[in-house]
């Protein structure tokens, strides 16, 4: 699914989180919002999954207007920060919480949600974790968890916040691989936000450079590096 | 400076922990806390089962099967029964208008919510009285319409409210404000309605502190003495509530009467404060869950 961003603006009181900004993302492109915080990067992916809502401008899935859908019509995978995995809940009912969700016409029968959970448990190479709960994992198993929960929607894009902010440099770089094979398998459309420059330069195909609540460039990662159009994406890029 | 080393040396003594006082203080404390205890809670305890009994226990549950004491033991139940749960339900809505929503005033409705305790519970009583007593239009409307509040059973539920209105929120405010609001939007983005979130997420994660808050303020909803003496009118056998008849009892040199009626409200506090007790013991490793994390 392709997205199309249109001079989408957002205030909060009388602070601009972000100026009217305009971006194009091609179906099954991996982008990064990369950027500093208070560039407006995670307030861009809360606007693209229905968490929250702009000021001004619209914003079209496949050509069609969806800037008045709800959070639940978006069908957008949501990877929080920390993950926000429900507690209370084993991993396997976090996995299925979105398919039990579903109004009854539509919500799949026990035995084919049980085997979704096992095949998405199959795909993040957790098979054995499904009676566990979320406080015994580590944060690495937390984050595929999380992830095999936003997939079991079938969303119709992946939308993340800062993904591997919460982990260890080495969990960091075998989690990059993990989330490259899981958008090359499905083929999602996929943002996510990271303020580390290595990582969306390394992961992305498209990188959007974000400052102050306004894009400074939009390129692939080799473009980038080779041409940075601003001062502020020369330094951020060389940090 | 250079003495430094020749200081430290010659003195040999037993090593403890940082955090570890000697024996004496030790002793003094846990010595200190038990005996005051012991006056001020255990020995009054005690006092009221001795003078409850003291001609037997026939005697006492006698006291107990008088008209005025059942009707008073009736309408504390059925007071408690009604405002319990409606506290409950504004205790939620006030902890999740507060936490999962920015909004104007916001700080000011917190202090709000603290005003029943910081007032004494005779002012909110009157306050009742004033509004809706038969001296007031509304009241005098109200009893011409044949629904009078004060000195009637509203009027107790009223002031119980009143009074019982911060237990609950006050429970969940905190609890909640840590949890922030990032599991109910996750449910959300999985397809979950509002309600259907509330239901699955916030209040699976939110029923410990439920439980207190609603423990508390049942305890209190039964003991309440000062604002229910006020607007109640103390009317025997109609608007009497249990401390109320108990302060009568006393007035009116039946002590036993008193003191049993005083030990069942003490029992039924002691059966809530067991019931919390029993559950955090039963269900450790749940609690430890929620709040870990």
């Amino acid at each position: 699914m392709n997205i199309e961003i249109e001079e989408i603006s957002k205030e909060f009181g009388s602070t601009a989180a972000l100026h009217p900004v305009s971006l194009s993302i091609p179906a099954g492109t991996l982008v990064a919002l990369l950027g500093p915080s208070g560039s407006g990067k995670t307030t861009l992916l809360r606007i693209l999954g229905g968490l929250e809502f702009p000021t001004a401008g619209r914003v079209l899935f496949d050509g069609s207007d969806a800037t008045g859908l709800s959070v639940q019509e978006r069908r957008a995978g949501f990877v929080f920060q920390s993950y926000a995995l429900f507690r209370h809940m084993t991993v396997f009912d976090n996995i299925a919480y979105g398919l039990r969700a579903r109004p009854r016409k539509s919500r799949p029968a026990g035995a084919e949600i049980s085997r979704r959970v096992t095949r998405l448990l199959e795909l993040i190479k957790l098979p054995d974790i499904g009676a566990r709960y979320p406080n015994q994992l580590s944060g690495g198993q937390r984050q595929r968890v999380a992830l095999a929960r936003a997939l079991a929607i079938e969303p119709r894009m992946l939308l993340l916040d800062e993904p591997f902010g919460a982990l260890d440099a080495k969990v960091r770089k075998e989690l990059r691989q993990g989330l490259r094979d899981i958008h090359d398998t499905t083929g999602l459309t996929t943002v996510f936000v990271t303020h580390d420059q290595e990582e969306a330069m390394e992961l992305a195909d498209l990188v959007v450079v974000m400052s102050m609540g306004r894009i400074e460039q939009v390129g692939r990662p080799d473009d980038i590096r080779a041409q940075p159009r601003t001062q502020f994406v020369r330094e951020f890029i060389s940090a | 400076m250079t003495d430094f080393p020749a200081r430290t040396a010659p003195t040999a003594r037993r090593w403890r922990p940082a955090t570890t006082e000697p024996a004496a203080v030790k002793w003094a404390l846990i010595g200190l806390c038990l005996s005051v205890l012991t006056v001020l809670l255990f020995a009054p305890l005690i006092a009221i089962f001795d003078e409850a009994l003291r001609r037997g226990w026939a005697f006492a549950l006698a006291s107990l099967a008088e008209p005025d004491a059942q009707s008073a033991i009736q309408l504390t139940l059925l007071v408690a029964a009604i405002t319990v749960p409606l506290n409950a339900a504004f205790g939620i809505a006030a902890a999740w208008a507060i936490t999962k929503f920015d909004w104007r005033g916001k700080a000011w409705v917190i202090t709000l919510i603290d005003l029943p305790f910081s007032v004494s519970p005779v002012v909110a009583g009157l306050l009742f009285v004033l509004m809706f007593g038969a001296n007031s239009a509304l009241g005098a409307w109200l009893v011409a319409n044949g629904f009078p509040i004060v000195f009637a059973v509203p009027g107790i539920v009223l002031a119980t409210l009143f009074i019982t209105f911060p237990f609950v929120a006050r429970e969940l405010i905190p609890v909640m404000l840590e949890q922030g609001r990032a599991e109910e939007e996750a449910a959300l983005t999985l397809g979950a309605s509002g309600w259907r979130a509330f239901l699955t997420i916030t209040l699976p994660n939110i029923r410990w502190a439920l439980l207190y808050g609603v423990l508390l303020c049942n305890a209190r909803a039964m003991g309440e003495f000062g604002a229910v003496a006020v607007v109640s009118g103390k009317i025997r056998g109609q608007t009497t509530t249990m401390p109320l008849m108990i302060e009568m009892f006393y007035n009116e040199y039946l002590s036993v009467a008193a003191f049993t009626m005083a030990g069942v409200l003490a029992l039924l506090a002691f059966v809530t404060l067991t019931l919390k007790s029993a559950l955090e013991w039963r269900y450790a490793d749940q609690l430890a869950t929620t709040h870990r994390h």
